[in-house]
């Protein structure tokens, strides 16, 4: 499969800080790849790397065939990035911000003008297109930077948390947006704090933390070799002690949530048969009972323990 | 580079000028420090005083395209890179000299536009402008040379506080004001400082143009906006390039 980004040995330091330390990875061409991490873990630096916008200390980051290092014009002449920071120009109007966008990218008058006109009808801010962005609301803004990086109808697209701090409807319609382009054909590189987003969106996930890859693999992939996460979620009719279910065979971890118990362990089974004899023995009627396979947020938060050394 | 690569990243700088020119030309520092700091410098220099209008058209004519032409050009990159929308300007496919061109050009504009005011005020009080192509050259040559000073003054330190780069920026041009002979004249040892401002080559043309005096030769003076041009833009590009990525 052909490739569309490649990262070899990327390191960054910003004085003793390592931000970036020797990162390797490969998305491929047409796929949504994740960039998952904790806040200061290296996710926009990697993204400002990619991008062109900052150089790295050593490694190379190639943008389909041309290296960001070497190439960095036509690298750039074949994708668009929405950063997580809002920076469309206020003081101009949403069409002048897009106009200037075709512009600097060199797409003809006639095809930006064709563009904007679509991509204003379709992220519905047509009506606004003559007023300055100053007034947008946060939303609106978000949508208006997502027009300029379609503009250029880019084959690589960055996302560096698109979705954060929007109403739900924006976000869902930004999502759908990031499925429909990506099954024209561009690969997205999409960063992001949120794991349900990432879930349903991502071909492949990355998690990164401390500057350093913990995990690469489908979402599916990751939860399956999560098997310690599994867990069965129990409710009785009257209240019961997490200590006397903790100390059920195999299970490794009891947790109280809501008026819930989550058992964590390896053998789901077993643990459903000990939790029926213990309610015969104690006289207690299960309300519920659910088997659950680990969500991609407790992979996320295990690997990243298992990266700190926790 | 390829030529064709050069044109389209000129073109780009173009298109930059153009958004520059639509944002900062109503800043208030760029108001200020382009239009009402001359006006009230010219008329502090002016009121009271018994001088042939001339000079007072030079004096004018000199502080107007000088102080426009370098107003623009300190504001922009602190404003974008404290907007955040620099990093959209260095994801773009676009060069950094291009990036700055851009804003030389913006300020080139801005000062040529203003420039027109003096001069139809001089033309309405009779003023002879001599040879008015040796006039309209220099005038076209200050302006680019200033708005090229303007962008390189804006480099270092990089900082996002306009007020900053503005403070620095009239540090440096108030001084080359005195130093320049725009209202009196500069004689003895007072020439050799004066050398080292553009400032004093541009009031030197327009007197040669209005007077019929001139310290230099007409080709001195262009000779000497163009290469003050040139070194601005070089140190500035350099300058710019290092700094960038502290901005960010």
């Amino acid at each position: 499969m052909e490739t569309a980004i490649e990262v070899k040995g990327l390191i960054k330091n910003y004085e003793e800080i390592t931000a970036v330390n020797h990162i390797n990875f490969e998305v491929r061409k047409g796929e949504i790849f994740g960039f998952l991490g904790p806040n200061g873990a290296g996710k926009t630096t990697t993204i400002r790397i990619l991008t062109g916008v900052i150089k790295p200390d050593s490694g190379t980051a190639t943008i389909r065939d041309y290296s960001i290092l070497k190439e960095p014009l036509k690298a750039k002449q074949i994708m668009s990035v929405v950063p997580e920071m809002a920076n469309a120009y206020i003081d101009l109007t949403a069409w002048q911000n897009l106009m200037l966008i075709g512009e600097l990218y060199g797409v003809s008058k006639k095809k930006r003008q064709e563009r904007a006109h679509h991509l204003l009808k379709e992220f519905k801010l047509y009506e606004r297109r003559n007023h300055l962005a100053r007034g947008f609301s946060k939303g609106m803004k978000q949508k208006l930077i997502l027009c300029m990086a379609l503009l250029t109808e880019p084959q690589v697209l960055f996302l560096d948390e698109p979705t954060s701090g929007l109403d739900v409807e924006s976000a869902r319609l930004i999502r759908d947006t990031i499925r429909q382009i990506n099954k024209d054909g561009t690969t997205i590189f999409l960063s992001t704090h949120n794991m349900e987003e990432a879930n349903k969106l991502c071909d492949r996930i990355a998690i990164i933390n401390h500057g350093k890859i913990a995990a690469i693999d489908s979402p599916e992939n990751l939860r399956m070799k999560s098997s310690s996460l599994k867990s069965v979620e129990v409710s009785f009719i009257k209240p019961v002690l997490v200590n006397e279910l903790s100390r059920i065979p195999n299970v490794t971890e009891a947790k109280k949530i809501g008026d819930k118990i989550r058992l964590y362990t390896d053998e789901p089974h077993s643990v459903i048969n000990s939790l029926t004899d213990y309610a015969r023995s104690k006289g207690l009627t299960i309300v519920s009972l659910n088997t659950l396979a680990p969500t991609l947020e407790d992979v996320f938060i295990k690997l990243i323990k298992e990266h700190r050394g926790d | 580079m390829p030529k064709y690569q050069f044109l389209e990243q000129l073109e780009r700088a173009f298109a930059i000028a153009k958004k520059d020119l639509r944002i900062y030309y109503k800043r208030g520092p760029v108001v200020i420090f382009g239009l009402i700091m001359p006006l009230f410098l010219f008329l502090a220099f002016s009121i009271g005083r018994s001088m042939p209008v001339e000079q007072l058209f030079t004096g004018l004519l000199a502080m107007t395209i000088f102080f426009s032409s370098m107003s623009i050009g300190p504001a922009i990159v602190p404003f974008e890179a404290r907007s955040r929308t620099l990093e959209r300007l260095i994801s773009a496919p676009v060069s950094v000299w291009a990036i700055f061109i851009g804003d030389v050009i913006a300020s080139f504009v801005y000062g040529l536009l203003i420039s027109t005011v003096p001069l139809i005020i001089g033309l309405a009080l009779g003023v002879n402008m001599g040879n008015s192509l040796v006039l309209c050259l220099g005038v076209i040559l200050a302006a680019l040379c200033f708005a090229s000073f303007g962008v390189l003054l804006s480099a270092y330190p990089p900082t996002d506080v306009p007020s900053t780069v503005m403070m620095i920026s009239n540090l440096v041009k108030f001084p080359l004001v005195f130093i320049s002979g725009v209202f009196i004249p500069i004689q003895g040892w007072g020439r050799i400082i004066a050398s080292i401002s553009p400032l004093t080559y541009f009031t030197d043309l327009v007197n040669y143009c209005t007077q019929g005096n001139s310290y230099y030769s007409v080709f001195v003076d262009f000779i000497a906006l163009i290469g003050f041009t040139l070194l601005f833009l070089m140190v500035a590009i350099k300058i710019h390039e290092k700094t960038l990525p502290e901005r960010l």
